[in-house]
């Protein structure tokens, strides 16, 4: 797969600073209020990678999706760089737990999605090039149908990022690759993010994916998700499963969670 | 234990009659079509006009294109060649029905006459009616394909207004709910009141009977398109013309396609009633006035002209379906 940075002609500063301020959120039920996430507050700096880590059905996905501004929550505010967020924006991108590709389009007219709901040039090149990243580039005259699940999960990573966000939402977007393709696409998303500091939330069930990518790993309660544990990481570079301090931190984010559980 | 399964046996020869069947299939198409030249030119003394003449010539050139078919796949494979090939023992089949037809009909007289021609009367009607015929399958299209295009156009925009405005569902719901299942002839009184001419009140009838199937399923198209598509148009800054140009129309038209070809069907209906009862021209006119007659032969000669047209029609649509949807590729054929 090809190295990295993905634009070269893009010299604005990316990343960008999140802010969530008391955020609480609740889905109306036929048997009334089911409050899913309750006084979430932590900043995210510009250029950091936190993990969002939490039992199934928490309210990692819910968290995301305000975040996108796809949702507004009940509670509490959500800011970027200090400015409350109105809606979804482009800069801001959010990568579903479900691919979302359009049945009737190619790959690599599926990519081209961004530039065309923006009415912005489609930027061939560019295209090429990320799909060359997930390794999909001999894909790209495809349907999405006649894809794997993870080749999938692959072609929706790169139809955000071929649009250059500034923060990027990731829910569960490794889940369904093999461990080899797994790693080798954290790889190149590591190196994507170094490059043009992109601000990431990534939600996972992996820690180990967790402890490899992340600056940050911030743990979750069952339902209503409320943080329970706020871990810094910082391990030597490069990052390696066998390191003392990396089981070490392994071991305690595991308890965090099974304290939970 | 372990058992062999029944389904890795080798399957069974199919025996008797359907195995000779199937493998002297070209030898049997040629016996049945020589069977019926051979009887059409035995029955000239009882039915001597150009319907026979023609049925002993064309059956005879059949008999013996299928006796040169296995010879005639090694030298010119195109497409009538593959097509024969592959319908081969329905062809072989349909010889033998017409053979028994014409034995039943102008040999031993077994059905009553003027109600059951022979083969070669109903031939006999395209060569000697050909013009009166082709004016009413003219005079039907002007009225089916300006009807059925004006009826999709119409139903496509109503039903993607329904689908997509909450508003407009609110006010256009309960009329479509409401007048939708009416079936579109019996609008005929009103339309023959309401417009100037019996074409324009047909063509009418015509576009009621597309654009209401049509609106129904291109409305529940764009009311099922799943949210999550919305959110990634949305979230890669799509408008909301955006995601109904790209989104929500897109994937409605399967459904879209399903409607039209109910109304396609519907139109059949309406047309050749409406030209039954009011028209002077058109092929439901010509069965009237068939019948009228008691010309039977000709009844028959445009129910299966009837037949070819519209299934031919139906093609054509599910040619434009599989070009629309080419990335879906399954699906009914037909
Ligand atoms: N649109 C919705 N309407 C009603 N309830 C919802 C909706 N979306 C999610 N929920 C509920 O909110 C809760 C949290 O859902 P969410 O998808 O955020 O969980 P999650 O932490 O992402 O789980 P997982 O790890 O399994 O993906 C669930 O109990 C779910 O039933
Ligand atoms: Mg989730």
């Amino acid at each position: 797969m090809v190295t990295l940075p993905l634009s070269s002609q893009n010299t604005s500063p990316h990343g960008r600073s999140i802010q969530i301020r008391n955020v609480s959120h609740f889905y109306e039920h036929s048997s009334g209020h089911l409050t899913v996430l309750k006084n979430v507050s932590f900043d995210v700096a510009q250029g950091e990678i936190i993990a969002l880590l939490g039992p199934s059905g928490c309210g990692k996905s819910t968290l995301l999706r305000l975040i996108s501004g796809l949702e507004t929550p009940t509670g509490g505010k959500i800011g970027v760089d200090g400015v409350r967020i109105n809606g979804p924006s482009p800069d801001r991108l959010i990568v579903l737990q479900d691919s979302y590709l359009l049945p009737w389009r190619t790959i690599k007219q599926n990519v081209a999605l961004g530039f065309e709901a923006r009415n912005l040039p489609i930027d061939h090149g560019q295209i090429d090039h990320v799909l060359d990243m997930v390794g999909l580039l001999s894909f790209s005259g495809s349907y999405p149908r006649q894809l794997s699940g993870g080749m999938a999960q692959r072609a929706t990573l790169a139809r955000a990022l071929v649009n250059n966000p500034d923060i990027l939402l990731l829910d569960e977007p490794f889940g369904k690759l093999d461990s080899l393709t797994r790693m080798s696409i954290q790889n190149d998303f590591l190196k994507l993010s170094q490059s043009r500091t992109l601000t990431t939330l990534l939600v996972t069930h992996d820690v180990e994916e967790a402890l490899l990518l992340a600056s940050r790993i911030i743990v979750f309660t069952p339902r209503p998700a409320q943080i329970v544990d706020d871990f810094v990481i910082n391990l030597t570079e490069p990052r390696h499963r066998d390191n003392r301090d990396f089981v070490a931190l392994r071991h305690n984010i595991l308890e965090a969670l099974g304290h939970v559980f | 234990m372990i058992t062999v399964a029944k389904e890795l046996a080798p399957h069974k020869k199919t025996i008797g009659i359907f195995s000779f069947f199937k493998e002297n299939y070209t030898i049997i198409g040629f016996s049945s079509w020589f069977l019926v030249s051979l009887c059409s030119f035995f029955s000239l003394k009882e039915h001597n006009y150009p319907g026979t003449y023609f049925l002993i010539w064309s059956s005879l050139f059949f008999s013996f294109f299928l006796f040169l078919l296995p010879f005639l796949k090694f030298t010119h494979n195109n497409r009538i060649i593959k097509f024969v090939f592959l319908h081969i023992r329905w062809f072989a089949v349909l010889g033998f029905i017409i053979f028994f037809w014409e034995m039943v009909t102008a040999y031993a007289k077994l059905l009553p006459l003027p109600f059951f021609p022979s083969p070669q009367a109903v031939l006999n009607i395209y060569l000697t009616d050909f013009f009166r015929l082709s004016e009413s399958v003219l005079s039907s299209l002007l009225i089916l394909v300006p009807g059925f295009l004006l009826g999709s156009f119409l139903g496509f925009f109503v039903g993607a207004a329904i689908g997509w405005s909450k508003e407009i569902h609110y006010w256009l719901h309960p009329v479509i709910r409401f007048a939708g299942p009416l079936p579109a002839i019996a609008w005929l009184p009103i339309a023959l009141f309401i417009f100037p001419t019996i074409y324009t009140a047909s063509v009418f009838l015509v576009v009621i009977s597309t654009a209401f199937p049509v609106a129904i399923l291109t409305a529940s198209g764009v009311s099922a398109v799943e949210t999550g598509y919305y959110d990634v148009a949305r979230t890669l800054g799509g408008s909301p013309y955006f995601l109904l140009r790209h989104i929500a129309l897109p994937s409605a038209l399967p459904q879209v396609f399903v409607g039209l070809f109910m109304g396609l069907g519907a139109s059949f209906a309406v047309l050749i009633v409406a030209e039954m009862v009011g028209a002077k021209a058109g092929l439901g006119w010509y069965m009237e006035w068939a019948q009228g007659w008691g010309a039977y032969a000709n009844l028959y000669a445009v129910l299966c002209l009837m037949s070819v047209l519209f299934s031919t029609l139906i093609s054509i649509l599910f040619k434009v379906r599989n070009h629309v949807l080419n990335w879906q590729n399954d699906g009914v054929k037909w």
